[in-house]
């Protein structure tokens, strides 16, 4: 009786209750994904789609994929052994005056070319030859033209490239590579990129611990002054913050210089100028400086909310200075420096401009490595793959410290 | 934290919304030329001797961009379908690079100047040469007071000549220099860096001096590391040390085994103004144009009309004067587009190493 009445509860102007309700709700719920409806589409239009256009450029044959269909079909039946017949060779000159006439031949060659270097000018030769002709034989033509086209390794090149998929910018940015037998490691004269991925992550972690070692005693003194002093304190550390990045970076490039200030000042002292500039020394200091703030601002905030009663509480307890610090104060700060560390951590893996601008060539990081395939070698799929390999490693990393510290148990402020 | 997000959000929004309405305007963009070159003393003097006078001749509103060769953000704009750019300055390398792959336009002659009466190997399919430049190196005199390197061994020698000096951060030009200072005479050099031994025998010269190198990316880089003391020898580009030499500064080139190549102009393929990017070319390409760039950079023109107007008193300073030429190298491109993926990975590993 009860509840049949309830739900004939009637609103003023006649309406059930329930569905004004739900009418509310539906209203309210539309205003919420109204509001963050923008940042979502944004989210996926500038980071999601982007991430996932590089993903699948670091995969694909771009250059090749789809204008040597004629040849991947002719090889399709070759065992990668001695030359291809006839077939193949004039399969690949149709595909060659094809893609000339669209001025895509210059691509393909490029595409091979990065993996047998010298391919480049070869194919350019026979381009030119094969346009000339209207129809075949084409395989005594190839062979007089140049010896490399009786190379199987040069066709086993051709005949990978002309699929779709490749695997090859993933392995060579592992410094690996395909070979007959299987993966293998690329010759020790080119292998780079373990190296950089290495030291990418060592000056990160290095830069993390710094910006935590100097940073801590700083946000304990943020935390405990006056508000006044503080305060003051306080603009001394975020007017930094709010220089921008290039900036804080040339003016390093300037200090650490070897007739720079620092340098004339060391010679005033000690009588001796040190090489600071150009060197992994110079990229540590100048990165700990920029990202101070990242790794100190998390941990003040934290500081603030923990009650000077707790440690007054573990001295009159008993518990000598170390011991109030390391069992009461300390651990309620773990969430803050968790998430400063992490942050820091995660933008110093990124770094381009500053190690550029400072460092030697020993000092480069992944992101340089990036920019100059993309820039200078123009093969987007290798800085893809780069890139990729990056944020895979960044994300295991990340899911291992959650492991271990819990993102939840972190705090921003 | 919740009001945050939405204030984001808003903000956002409104962004969007803003965006939107400034972008018909930002599209009818009336005689506007985009044009990129390589920065410093160089694009100073295209400024004088040509966009300057451009500009003023015709009314046409010249922005001005700077890079240091990267053809990749012209695939990048090619690919998103937006090319903000509309003429560039490349070198042969480049040149030939951005023609094969599709980023730069094919060029019509006819809209330019006569081809017959450029230079030979400045008439490109995509690109028209502007000015013959050099790589050469200097050093500070201010250093080297007695007894000064003469040969580009001495650069490549750290006992008689000790000191940091500076290269570009690139295989191309080292190799080659390497090879010279280690004695492989100059028309055996391509063949020799096309072995494996060859390659191996110039890394092992360059890694002679590698504790004192110090490597730059940008042209206006090696005049600053001469001056600021960073370095007291650098390779560069000609041009650049000689307007800092015309600045006042102490520093001498050494011509020996100069690597001598051409900067040229060209137009990045998708370009929105390409009447206008050629209209442009054609002002630049023309002698009594051309010839005004000489006044302002050591770098000579290379059109024939034009080599004629170049003050005689300036002749010297310039990579094509017979004394100079002397023992110059032409670098083999077509070795350069064959193997620079290579040899680019290889330097790279050596640098790390």
């Amino acid at each position: 009786m009860a509840l049949a009445e309830t739900a004939n509860f009637m609103t003023i102007d006649g309406v059930p209750l329930k569905k004004r309700l739900a009418q509310a709700e539906r209203s309210r719920k539309l205003k919420a994904v109204g509001l963050v409806a923008p940042l979502f589409l944004f989210v996926v239009l500038t980071f999601l789609y982007p991430l996932a256009v590089m993903a699948l450029k670091s995969v694909t044959n771009e250059e090749t994929s789809g204008r040597l269909t004629r040849t991947g079909a002719a090889l399709a039946g070759w065992d990668g052994q001695g030359i291809p017949d006839e077939t193949g060779f004039a399969a690949l000159a149709e595909d060659l005056k094809a893609a000339q006439e669209k001025r895509e031949a210059g691509e393909i060659a490029k595409r091979i070319n990065s993996e047998f270097s010298g391919a480049m000018s070869k194919f350019k030769g026979i381009t030119r030859k094969v346009e000339a002709m209207e129809t075949g034989p084409y395989k005594e033509l190839f062979l007089s033209t140049d010896k490399v086209w009786s190379d199987p390794a040069l066709w086993r090149v051709i005949k990978s490239v002309s699929s779709h998929y490749t695997p090859y910018y993933w392995l060579a940015a592992l410094d690996l590579k395909q070979g007959q037998a299987g993966i293998e490691r690329v010759p020790a004269d080119q292998a780079v990129f373990i190296d950089v991925y290495t030291r990418t992550f060592w000056i990160a972690g290095v830069v993390t611990l710094f910006t935590l070692l100097l940073g801590f005693p700083v946000a304990h003194l943020l935390a405990t002054q006056p508000a006044r002093r503080a305060n003051m304190l306080m603009i001394l550390v975020m007017l930094p913050f709010w220089t921008s990045l290039l900036v804080r970076t040339t003016a390093w490039f300037v200090l650490l210089r070897t007739e720079g200030p620092l340098n004339d000042l060391a010679e005033l002292l000690v009588d001796h100028r040190f090489e600071m500039i150009f060197t992994r020394f110079g990229t540590i200091v100048a990165m700990t400086h920029i990202q101070l703030p990242f790794t100190l601002l998390p941990i003040y905030s934290v500081m603030k909310t923990i009650p000077p009663s707790h440690v007054r509480a573990a001295r009159s307890l008993g518990a000598g200075p170390f011991m109030a610090f390391w069992r009461v104060y300390f651990p309620q700060t773990v969430p803050g420096i968790a998430a400063g560390c992490l942050l820091t951590f995660i933008l110093c893996l990124g770094y381009y401009i500053t190690p550029a601008l400072v460092g030697g060539p020993r000092d480069q990081m992944v992101s340089y490595y990036v920019a100059y395939y993309m820039n200078n070698i123009i093969n987007f799929g290798q800085a893809a793959a780069l890139g990729g390999v990056l944020l895979i490693i960044t994300m295991v990393l990340y899911w291992l410290y959650n492991r271990l510290v819990g993102i939840d148990k972190m705090k921003l402020g | 934290m919740r009001n945050f997000l939405t204030l984001t959000a808003s903000t956002l929004a409104m962004a969007i919304a803003v965006t939107a309405v400034e972008i018909p305007g930002a599209v009818a963009q009336d005689k506007q030329l985009t044009i990129v070159s390589w920065g410093g003393a160089y694009q100073e003097s295209q400024r004088k001797a040509y966009y300057e006078p451009y500009a003023a001749a015709t009314g046409v509103k010249i922005t001005e961009e700077e890079y240091d060769g990267e053809l990749g953000k012209v695939k990048a704009m090619k690919d998103a379908g937006n090319v903000t750019w509309d003429v560039m300055d490349v070198d042969t390398a480049h040149a030939l690079a951005g023609c094969d792959e599709g980023l730069l336009e094919k060029l019509d002659y006819g809209k330019i100047a006569d081809r017959a009466k450029f230079l030979p190997n400045t008439a490109l399919d995509c690109a028209v040469g502007s000015i013959a430049y050099s790589t050469i190196f200097a050093y500070s005199a201010d250093f080297y007071k007695e007894n000064p390197p003469t040969t580009i061994k001495d650069l490549f020698d750290t006992a008689k000549y000790p000191g940091k000096r500076a290269l570009l951060k690139k295989p191309f030009g080292n190799l080659e220099w390497a090879l010279v200072a280690d004695g492989v005479p100059i028309d055996k050099v391509y063949e020799v860096l096309g072995t494996e031994e060859g390659v191996e025998q110039a890394f092992k010269k360059l890694d002679t001096i590698k504790g004192d190198i110090v490597w730059w990316e940008a042209g206006a880089q090696p005049p600053e590391l001469l001056a600021n003391g960073e370095v007291v020898m650098t390779s560069a580009w000609n041009g650049r040390i000689g307007n800092a030499i015309k600045e006042g500064k102490n520093f001498k080139i050494v011509w020996d085994h100069q690597e001598f190549d051409w900067d040229l102009w060209a137009i990045p393929a998708g370009t929105k103004n390409l009447d206008l990017a050629y209209d442009f070319i054609k002002f630049a390409s023309d002698p009594k144009n051309m010839s005004q760039q000489s006044k302002y950079i050591a770098y000579a023109p290379t059109h024939v009309d034009a080599i004629a107007l170049v003050d005689p008193a300036i002749a010297p300073t310039l990579p094509t004067f017979p004394d100079n030429m002397k023992t110059a190298i032409s670098t083999d491109w077509t070795f350069w587009a064959d193997n620079n993926e290579e040899l680019t990975k290889r330097f790279n590993a050596w640098l790390a190493q």
